[in-house]
This record gives structure tokens, C-alpha cells and sequence, in this order.
């Protein structure tokens, strides 16, 4: 354990090192593809790059990386050509040309990786380093090569944020204003070639889509500003790029890539679950809060109209059965609606079985009804809606109505007074 | 004769991807096919550490299983956690593959499988292990395998063709109807989820994919009828097994990568052939 911190194995350095930079470069890009929803397109690219790898090793016949990676990075940026030629040109939709592209060069790469490794050609062992990647074993060279992408990456988004960002947001607008988005596409896909290249060599082909996505996924939850949701994006796949390199020095025979995305998921399903506001168990406390308040409003107001029209104003009593010849309510959330605004002092128990409005509860069940009434009023005077057809539209609205509106209502309805609707 | 055998089990896998891949591409989810074809690797795992052999009913059922999982997780993260759809495929195929990679190494000594095999399986191997009645040789049992998953998909495809038709061109109408859209949409993803999982270990998942999107892709582009696109679909799916087949026999390369880029030949030939087609038509016009 101590060496760990120490970092005095050079190996772990570069491991660390290597993961950190190329998660870094990918989560950059990775944001922008996220955005652009092009994000499988990364997917396709990296099993593209396989053929590009293997025709620059049979032309050169060595494995240096400075004839792989040109080869790899042209049929890489080729697939996301093909991929725009194949939905423009024909009735072919997205999804399936980035499977045609995706798994045609792909099987491409694997025929012709068996036949250079059937040929006998010298050296040609360890080209399948680019299939599943080789994270434990980077070397120095390796990391300056990964430093000097991730460098050049966020030079690039840095000099054209602006850009990037209409062209993710906004494309139409962008071209209307005088960009060149077939450059800009064409650069962005550039990069993003480039990232996956580097990103394949620490973790292989199939997992290099999960780099891109996840943790602009995940960070998408958190913030509505981009460069915010880059920044990030960045520290997830930092922290999950660490956190994998470290569990597979600790535990040899773990992988490293396959930790790294494992702790990238993990995240990015906790903050699925638990973001503060776009997270489900918000969204669902927020829903079942929803529910509640209507509930609570559509018992008031059904005990207001009934308090306006009782028989025997004096004795405003009603029972279950009454509220449900007015409103279909099952028994169970009826009961329980009752109950809550008995304790929120909005209601009061006479007798068995009969409720009756207190003060503040008739205040409120006017109000109810009152924002209904306006509702209903806008609509059919100002949108021309159909008397019989607004009370709907009014059943939902009349539970979002802010005072504010309902001021702005009442000026342009010209403060109308405003008789309560009875349902006979 | 094992040529007879590999070409044999290339077109009983191509036969069942195509009739699938016609309603994955007419769907929009081809990537979903893509999705279960990868993500199925830790069932193989799971289920080979519990029955130790492949090529078991036990380990189809159990990975595909997994397959399953798979489409009820993407749809669950889109549609109820908001995840773009994209982006759920993505995070979700790449967790189990990672999870399954990570049991290999920790069941090392007990897995004789390899990731590699996964992507892209040795169909040329399937002629090593041959059912065995008695002491007769019936064929491979890969082959075997691979029949019955195309009669289970002809089982169900067939009764269910005008349903399943019905929920991929207008699932509201099915809906009004009284066809279950979900139903039909779990029906589909599981016979993809079989189909991949029985055909792994003989053309691995890559090939699997190319067989699902690219023949019936060539069909899209030439017809407008279901029933039409099944049959061309099948035609170039053959063909590409057939051509792909002798391209790795004289280039002595990978027998499932030469057949998806048979297919992909196939594809680009008629492309081409459509877009200048157009022109010839739009010429003529003037």
C-alpha cells in the first residue's frame, strides 16, 4: 500500500498518468458529441479505426505509431464521414448507418488483422493492443503522446468555444450568422477522431464509447451552463480514470480500462438517481408534492361549491359521499386528503363521517375556484375557446396559477366579479 | 465438407438476423440490436461458471436473459431518468461489457473464455465440436444450435407478423386495436437477445451486427414492402455469408470479418447503384 503513494514504481506514474490525460481529452470532446446527440457516432469511430491501423501496418509494415496513428485517423474520421453521406443521400436513418459503419469496418479491421497475422509478416504481434487496449502497460512515450492530445484538444475547444457551442445548440442559427459549419462539423469530428485514437490504446474499442458519453452524461445532471458541464465532465472521468488505474495496480489481474468505466457508470447512475434537481428521487418527491397539492385544492373547492349551495347554509356538513357525487375520488385518497387538511386546519370533523370548511379553509377553496373561473373566462374570451370546452384546461391550470398571474389575469379581464361555478 | 459446415452455419445465423434487422432498422434500433450483442457478455460468463460448458440451452437462456435486461435498462434510463436515448445505449452496453471483462479476469482459472471471442468469435472452429449420438457424427453443434434458434424465431415471427408489423409502422393504431405495443417491443429484443447469444461463440457479436443492420439495410434501400425487405434482406444476407466465405478462403483471413465485409460490398454496391440510378432518372426527366 505505501508504495502506492509513494508512486516510486515509474510503471504506476504512467499508467496513472496516461488514463488521467486521455480521459480528460475524451470527456472534453465527449460533451460537445453528447450535446450534438451524435454521441454513438464515437462508438462507430472507434471500431473504424481498426482497418486504418492494419492497412498502415501492411503498407509499412511497422508498428510504429507514427504510421498507425495517421491510418488510424483517417478510416476513423472516414466512418463519421460515411455516417452523414449514408442518412443525407439515402432514406437510411442515423441509428442504422452508424451500425452499417460500425460493424462493416470493424469486420473489415478483424479480416484484415488475421490475415497480417496469418501471413507471417515479422513484428505483428501486439496490434491487437488497439482492440482491447493496453492500459497496464503504457510507457513514457505513450503519455507524452496523450499529454500532447489532451493539450491540443483543449487549445482547440478553448479557441473555438464559441463556435462549438452554436454548432451544438443551435446550428441553424450559427449557419444563418455566417459560420462554416461543414468546417466546424468537419474539426469537431477531427477532434474527436483524435481523442478516441488515444483513448482506444488505454482501453480498447468497446469501452471507449462509455470515456465520451458518461461522464457528459453525468455531468449534464448537474448544471445547465456548458462550460461548467465540461469542467465536470473532466473531474468525473479524472477521479474515475485514477480510481480504475489504482484498483487494477492494487489488484493485478483487474483491467484497467474495465475499472475505469465501471466507476464512470457507477456515477453516472448515483447521479441519475440522486442529482439535487434533475436526479429521480427529486423529480419523484416533487411529482408525489404535485399530487398532494391537487388533491387538497379539488377537495376545498368541492367543499366550497357545496357550501355555496347547500340547503341549509347554517349546517354546512357534508360527508364522503357527497364530496364523490361532485368529484370522482376514490375512497382511499379522499380519506387521506381529508385527513391532511384537518391537520393543516383547513377542514373540521362534525359528527361521524361529516366535515365542514373552516375560516381559512373556505378562504382557500374560493380562491380555487376563483382561479378556475378566471381561467376559464381567459379562454373563452380572449382565445375564443368554446364555453363547454375550457373547464379542462382550467382543472389543471388552476393549480400553478401565481398570485402574480392572477393579478395580470384580473387587470386585462377587467377585475370581473366572478360567481361561483355550480356544478348541478 | 467443412466448408459445407461454415457456410451452412453462416447462413442459419444470417437467415435469423435478417428477417430480426428488417424490423431493428425499420424500428430505429439497430443500436439497440448492437447494444445486446455486447452487453450479453457477462450472462456468457455467468452462465459458463454454472453449467462449465458452452454451447448449453442453460447459457443461451441465461445470457439472454441478460440481452433482456439490457433493452429494459436503456428504455428505463430514458424514459424514467430522462438520460438521452443515445446516451443511455451507450453507458448502458459499455457497463456490462465492462462487468463482464472484469469476471473473466477474476474467474480466470475457471473461464475458458476470452473477450476476443465475444467480438469476433472462429466460425471455422465450429466443426471441431460435433453432436455425438451414440458414436455417430451429426454435424456441427453449433449447427444444430443455430437451426433451432432460426425455428424459434420463424415460430414466433410468422403467427406474430401482423402484429409485430402493426406495432412497428403505427404503434398507436396498434395500441387502439388492442395490441400490446410493449409486449411485441420485449418479443422482438428477446429473439435478438437469442439470436446473439447463440451465434457468439461461432461468429462473435460484431458479426452479429453487420448481419443485423446491413442486409436488411440493402433491402431498405430497394423496397417499400415488409414482406419484400424480409426476402432481399435474407438474399444479400446469403450471399454475403457465401462471397464472404471464399474471400477469407483465398485471403486465409478471418471468416466472420471477410463476411461483414461481404456485406458491406454488397451494401455499397447498391448505394451506388441507387444514387446513379436517381441521376439517370432525374437526366431523363430534362
Amino acid at each position: 500500500m505505501s508504495d502506492y503513494f509513494l508512486l516510486f514504481n515509474p510503471n504506476v506514474v504512467y499508467v496513472i498518468l496516461g488514463c488521467l490525460l486521455m480521459s480528460v481529452s475524451a470527456s472534453t470532446v465527449g460533451t460537445f458529441t453528447f450535446l450534438r446527440k451524435k454521441s454513438l457516432v464515437g462508438d462507430a469511430v472507434a471500431h473504424a479505426i481498426l482497418p486504418g491501423i492494419c492497412l498502415a501496418f501492411i503498407l509499412n509494415g511497422t508498428k510504429n505509431p507514427l504510421y498507425l496513428i495517421p491510418g488510424a485517423f483517417l478510416t476513423g474520421w472516414l466512418s463519421t464521414l460515411l455516417v452523414d453521406v449514408l442518412t443525407r443521400y439515402s432514406k437510411i436513418k442515423q441509428d442504422a448507418a452508424i451500425s452499417i459503419v460500425l460493424s462493416v469496418f470493424f469486420g473489415t479491421g478483424i479480416w484484415l488483422l488475421t490475415v497480417i497475422q496469418h501471413s507471417g509478416m515479422d513484428n505483428q504481434s501486439g496490434l491487437d493492443a488497439f482492440l482491447f487496449g493496453k492500459a497496464a502497460a503504457l510507457t513514457s512515450f505513450d503519455v507524452w503522446v496523450f499529454g500532447l492530445v489532451a493539450l491540443l484538444l483543449i487549445a482547440a475547444v478553448w479557441a473555438f468555444y464559441k463556435e462549438f457551442q452554436l454548432l451544438s445548440f443551435d446550428k441553424d442559427f450559427a449557419q444563418s450568422i455566417g459560420y462554416k459549419i461543414h468546417l466546424l462539423e468537419l474539426s469537431l469530428s477531427g477532434l474527436t477522431v483524435l481523442a478516441v485514437v488515444t483513448g482506444i490504446q488505454a482501453v480498447g474499442v468497446v469501452l471507449m464509447a462509455s470515456l465520451l458519453i458518461a461522464p457528459a452524461a453525468t455531468a449534464r445532471f448537474w448544471t445547465d451552463k456548458l462550460h461548467v458541464m465540461i469542467f465536470i465532465a473532466i473531474v468525473i472521468s479524472s477521479i474515475s480514470a485514477i480510481v480504475g488505474a489504482s484498483i487494477s495496480y492494487l489488484a493485478p489481474q483487474m483491467p484497467t480500462g474495465p475499472w475505469i468505466v465501471m466507476v464512470l457508470s457507477l456515477t453516472a447512475v448515483f447521479t441519475f438517481v440522486f442529482a439535487p434537481q434533475k436526479g429521480m428521487v427529486v423529480k419523484w418527491f416533487k411529482q408525489r408534492h404535485n399530487q398532494q397539492l391537487m388533491l387538497k385544492e379539488n377537495i376545498l373547492k368541492t367543499f366550497y361549491y357545496l357550501t355555496q349551495t347547500a340547503s341549509d347554509p347554517k349546517n354546512p356538513y357534508f360527508n364522503l359521499s357527497d364530496i364523490q357525487k361532485q368529484r370522482a375520488l376514490s375512497n382511499d385518497s379522499l380519506h387521506k386528503g381529508i385527513e391532511t387538511l384537518i391537520s393543516e386546519g383547513y377542514l373540521e370533523k362534525e359528527q361521524e363521517q361529516y366535515y365542514t370548511l373552516t375560516k381559512e379553509g373556505l378562504q382557500q377553496g374560493k380562491r380555487v375556484a376563483h382561479l378556475h373561473r378566471l381561467w376559464e373566462l381567459y379562454l373563452t374570451e380572449y382565445l375564443h375557446i368554446a364555453p363547454d370546452h375550457v373547464h379542462d384546461d382550467a382543472e389543471t391550470i388552476e393549480h400553478v396559477l401565481t398570485p402574480e398571474l392572477q393579478a395580470r389575469l384580473e387587470t386585462i379581464l377587467g377585475n370581473p366579479e366572478i360567481e361561483p361555478e355550480v356544478k348541478k | 465438407m467443412s466448408s459445407f459446415w461454415i457456410i451452412l452455419t453462416g447462413i442459419l445465423v444470417v437467415a435469423s438476423c435478417s428477417i430480426l434487422g428488417c424490423f431493428l432498422v425499420l424500428r430505429k434500433m439497430t443500436m439497440v440490436g448492437d447494444a445486446i450483442s455486447h452487453a450479453v457478455l457477462p450472462g456468457i460468463v455467468l452462465a459458463y461458471l454454472v453449467s462449465g460448458e458452452r454451447n448449453s440451452i442453460f447459457l443461451i437462456t441465461g445470457a439472454a436473459l441478460i440481452g433482456l435486461l439490457t433493452t429494459f435498462l436503456i428504455e428505463f434510463l430514458h424514459k424514467k431518468a430522462k438520460v438521452q436515448e443515445d446516451a443511455s445505449i451507450g453507458i448502458t452496453f459499455t457497463s456490462f461489457f465492462a462487468l463482464g471483462v472484469i469476471l473473466i479476469s477474476y474467474f480466470a482459472e475457471n473461464v475458458d473464455l476470452d473477450q476476443d471471442c465475444v467480438l469476433y468469435g472462429e466460425i471455422a472452429y465450429v466443426t471441431l465440436d460435433p453432436m455425438l449420438i451414440g458414436n455417430i457424427e451429426y454435424g456441427p453443434k453449433a449447427v444444430w444450435l443455430l437451426a433451432f434458434v432460426f425455428l424459434v424465431v420463424l415460430a414466433v415471427i410468422i403467427p406474430g407478423y401482423r402484429s409485430l408489423s402493426l406495432t412497428t409502422f403505427d404503434p398507436n393504431y396498434a395500441q387502439a386495436i388492442g395490441i400490446s405495443v410493449t409486449l411485441w417491443h420485449y418479443v422482438l429484443m428477446s429473439l435478438v437477445s437469442l439470436t446473439t447469444v447463440a451465434s457468439f461463440e461461432s461468429v462473435g457479436a460484431i458479426l452479429v451486427v453487420a448481419f443485423l443492420t446491413v442486409p436488411a439495410a440493402t433491402a431498405y434501400l430497394l423496397t417499400e414492402k415488409l414482406k419484400n425487405m424480409i426476402l432481399l434482406s435474407i438474399l444479400f444476407g446469403v450471399l454475403a455469408s457465401i462471397s464472404g466465405y471464399y474471400l477469407a478462403d483465398w485471403s486465409n483471413g478471418s471468416i466472420a470479418g471477410a463476411m461483414a465485409t461481404a456485406a458491406g460490398m454488397i451494401f455499397g454496391i447498391v448505394f451506388i447503384g441507387k444514387r446513379i440510378q436517381r441521376k439517370w432518372i432525374i437526366a431523363a426527366k430534362n
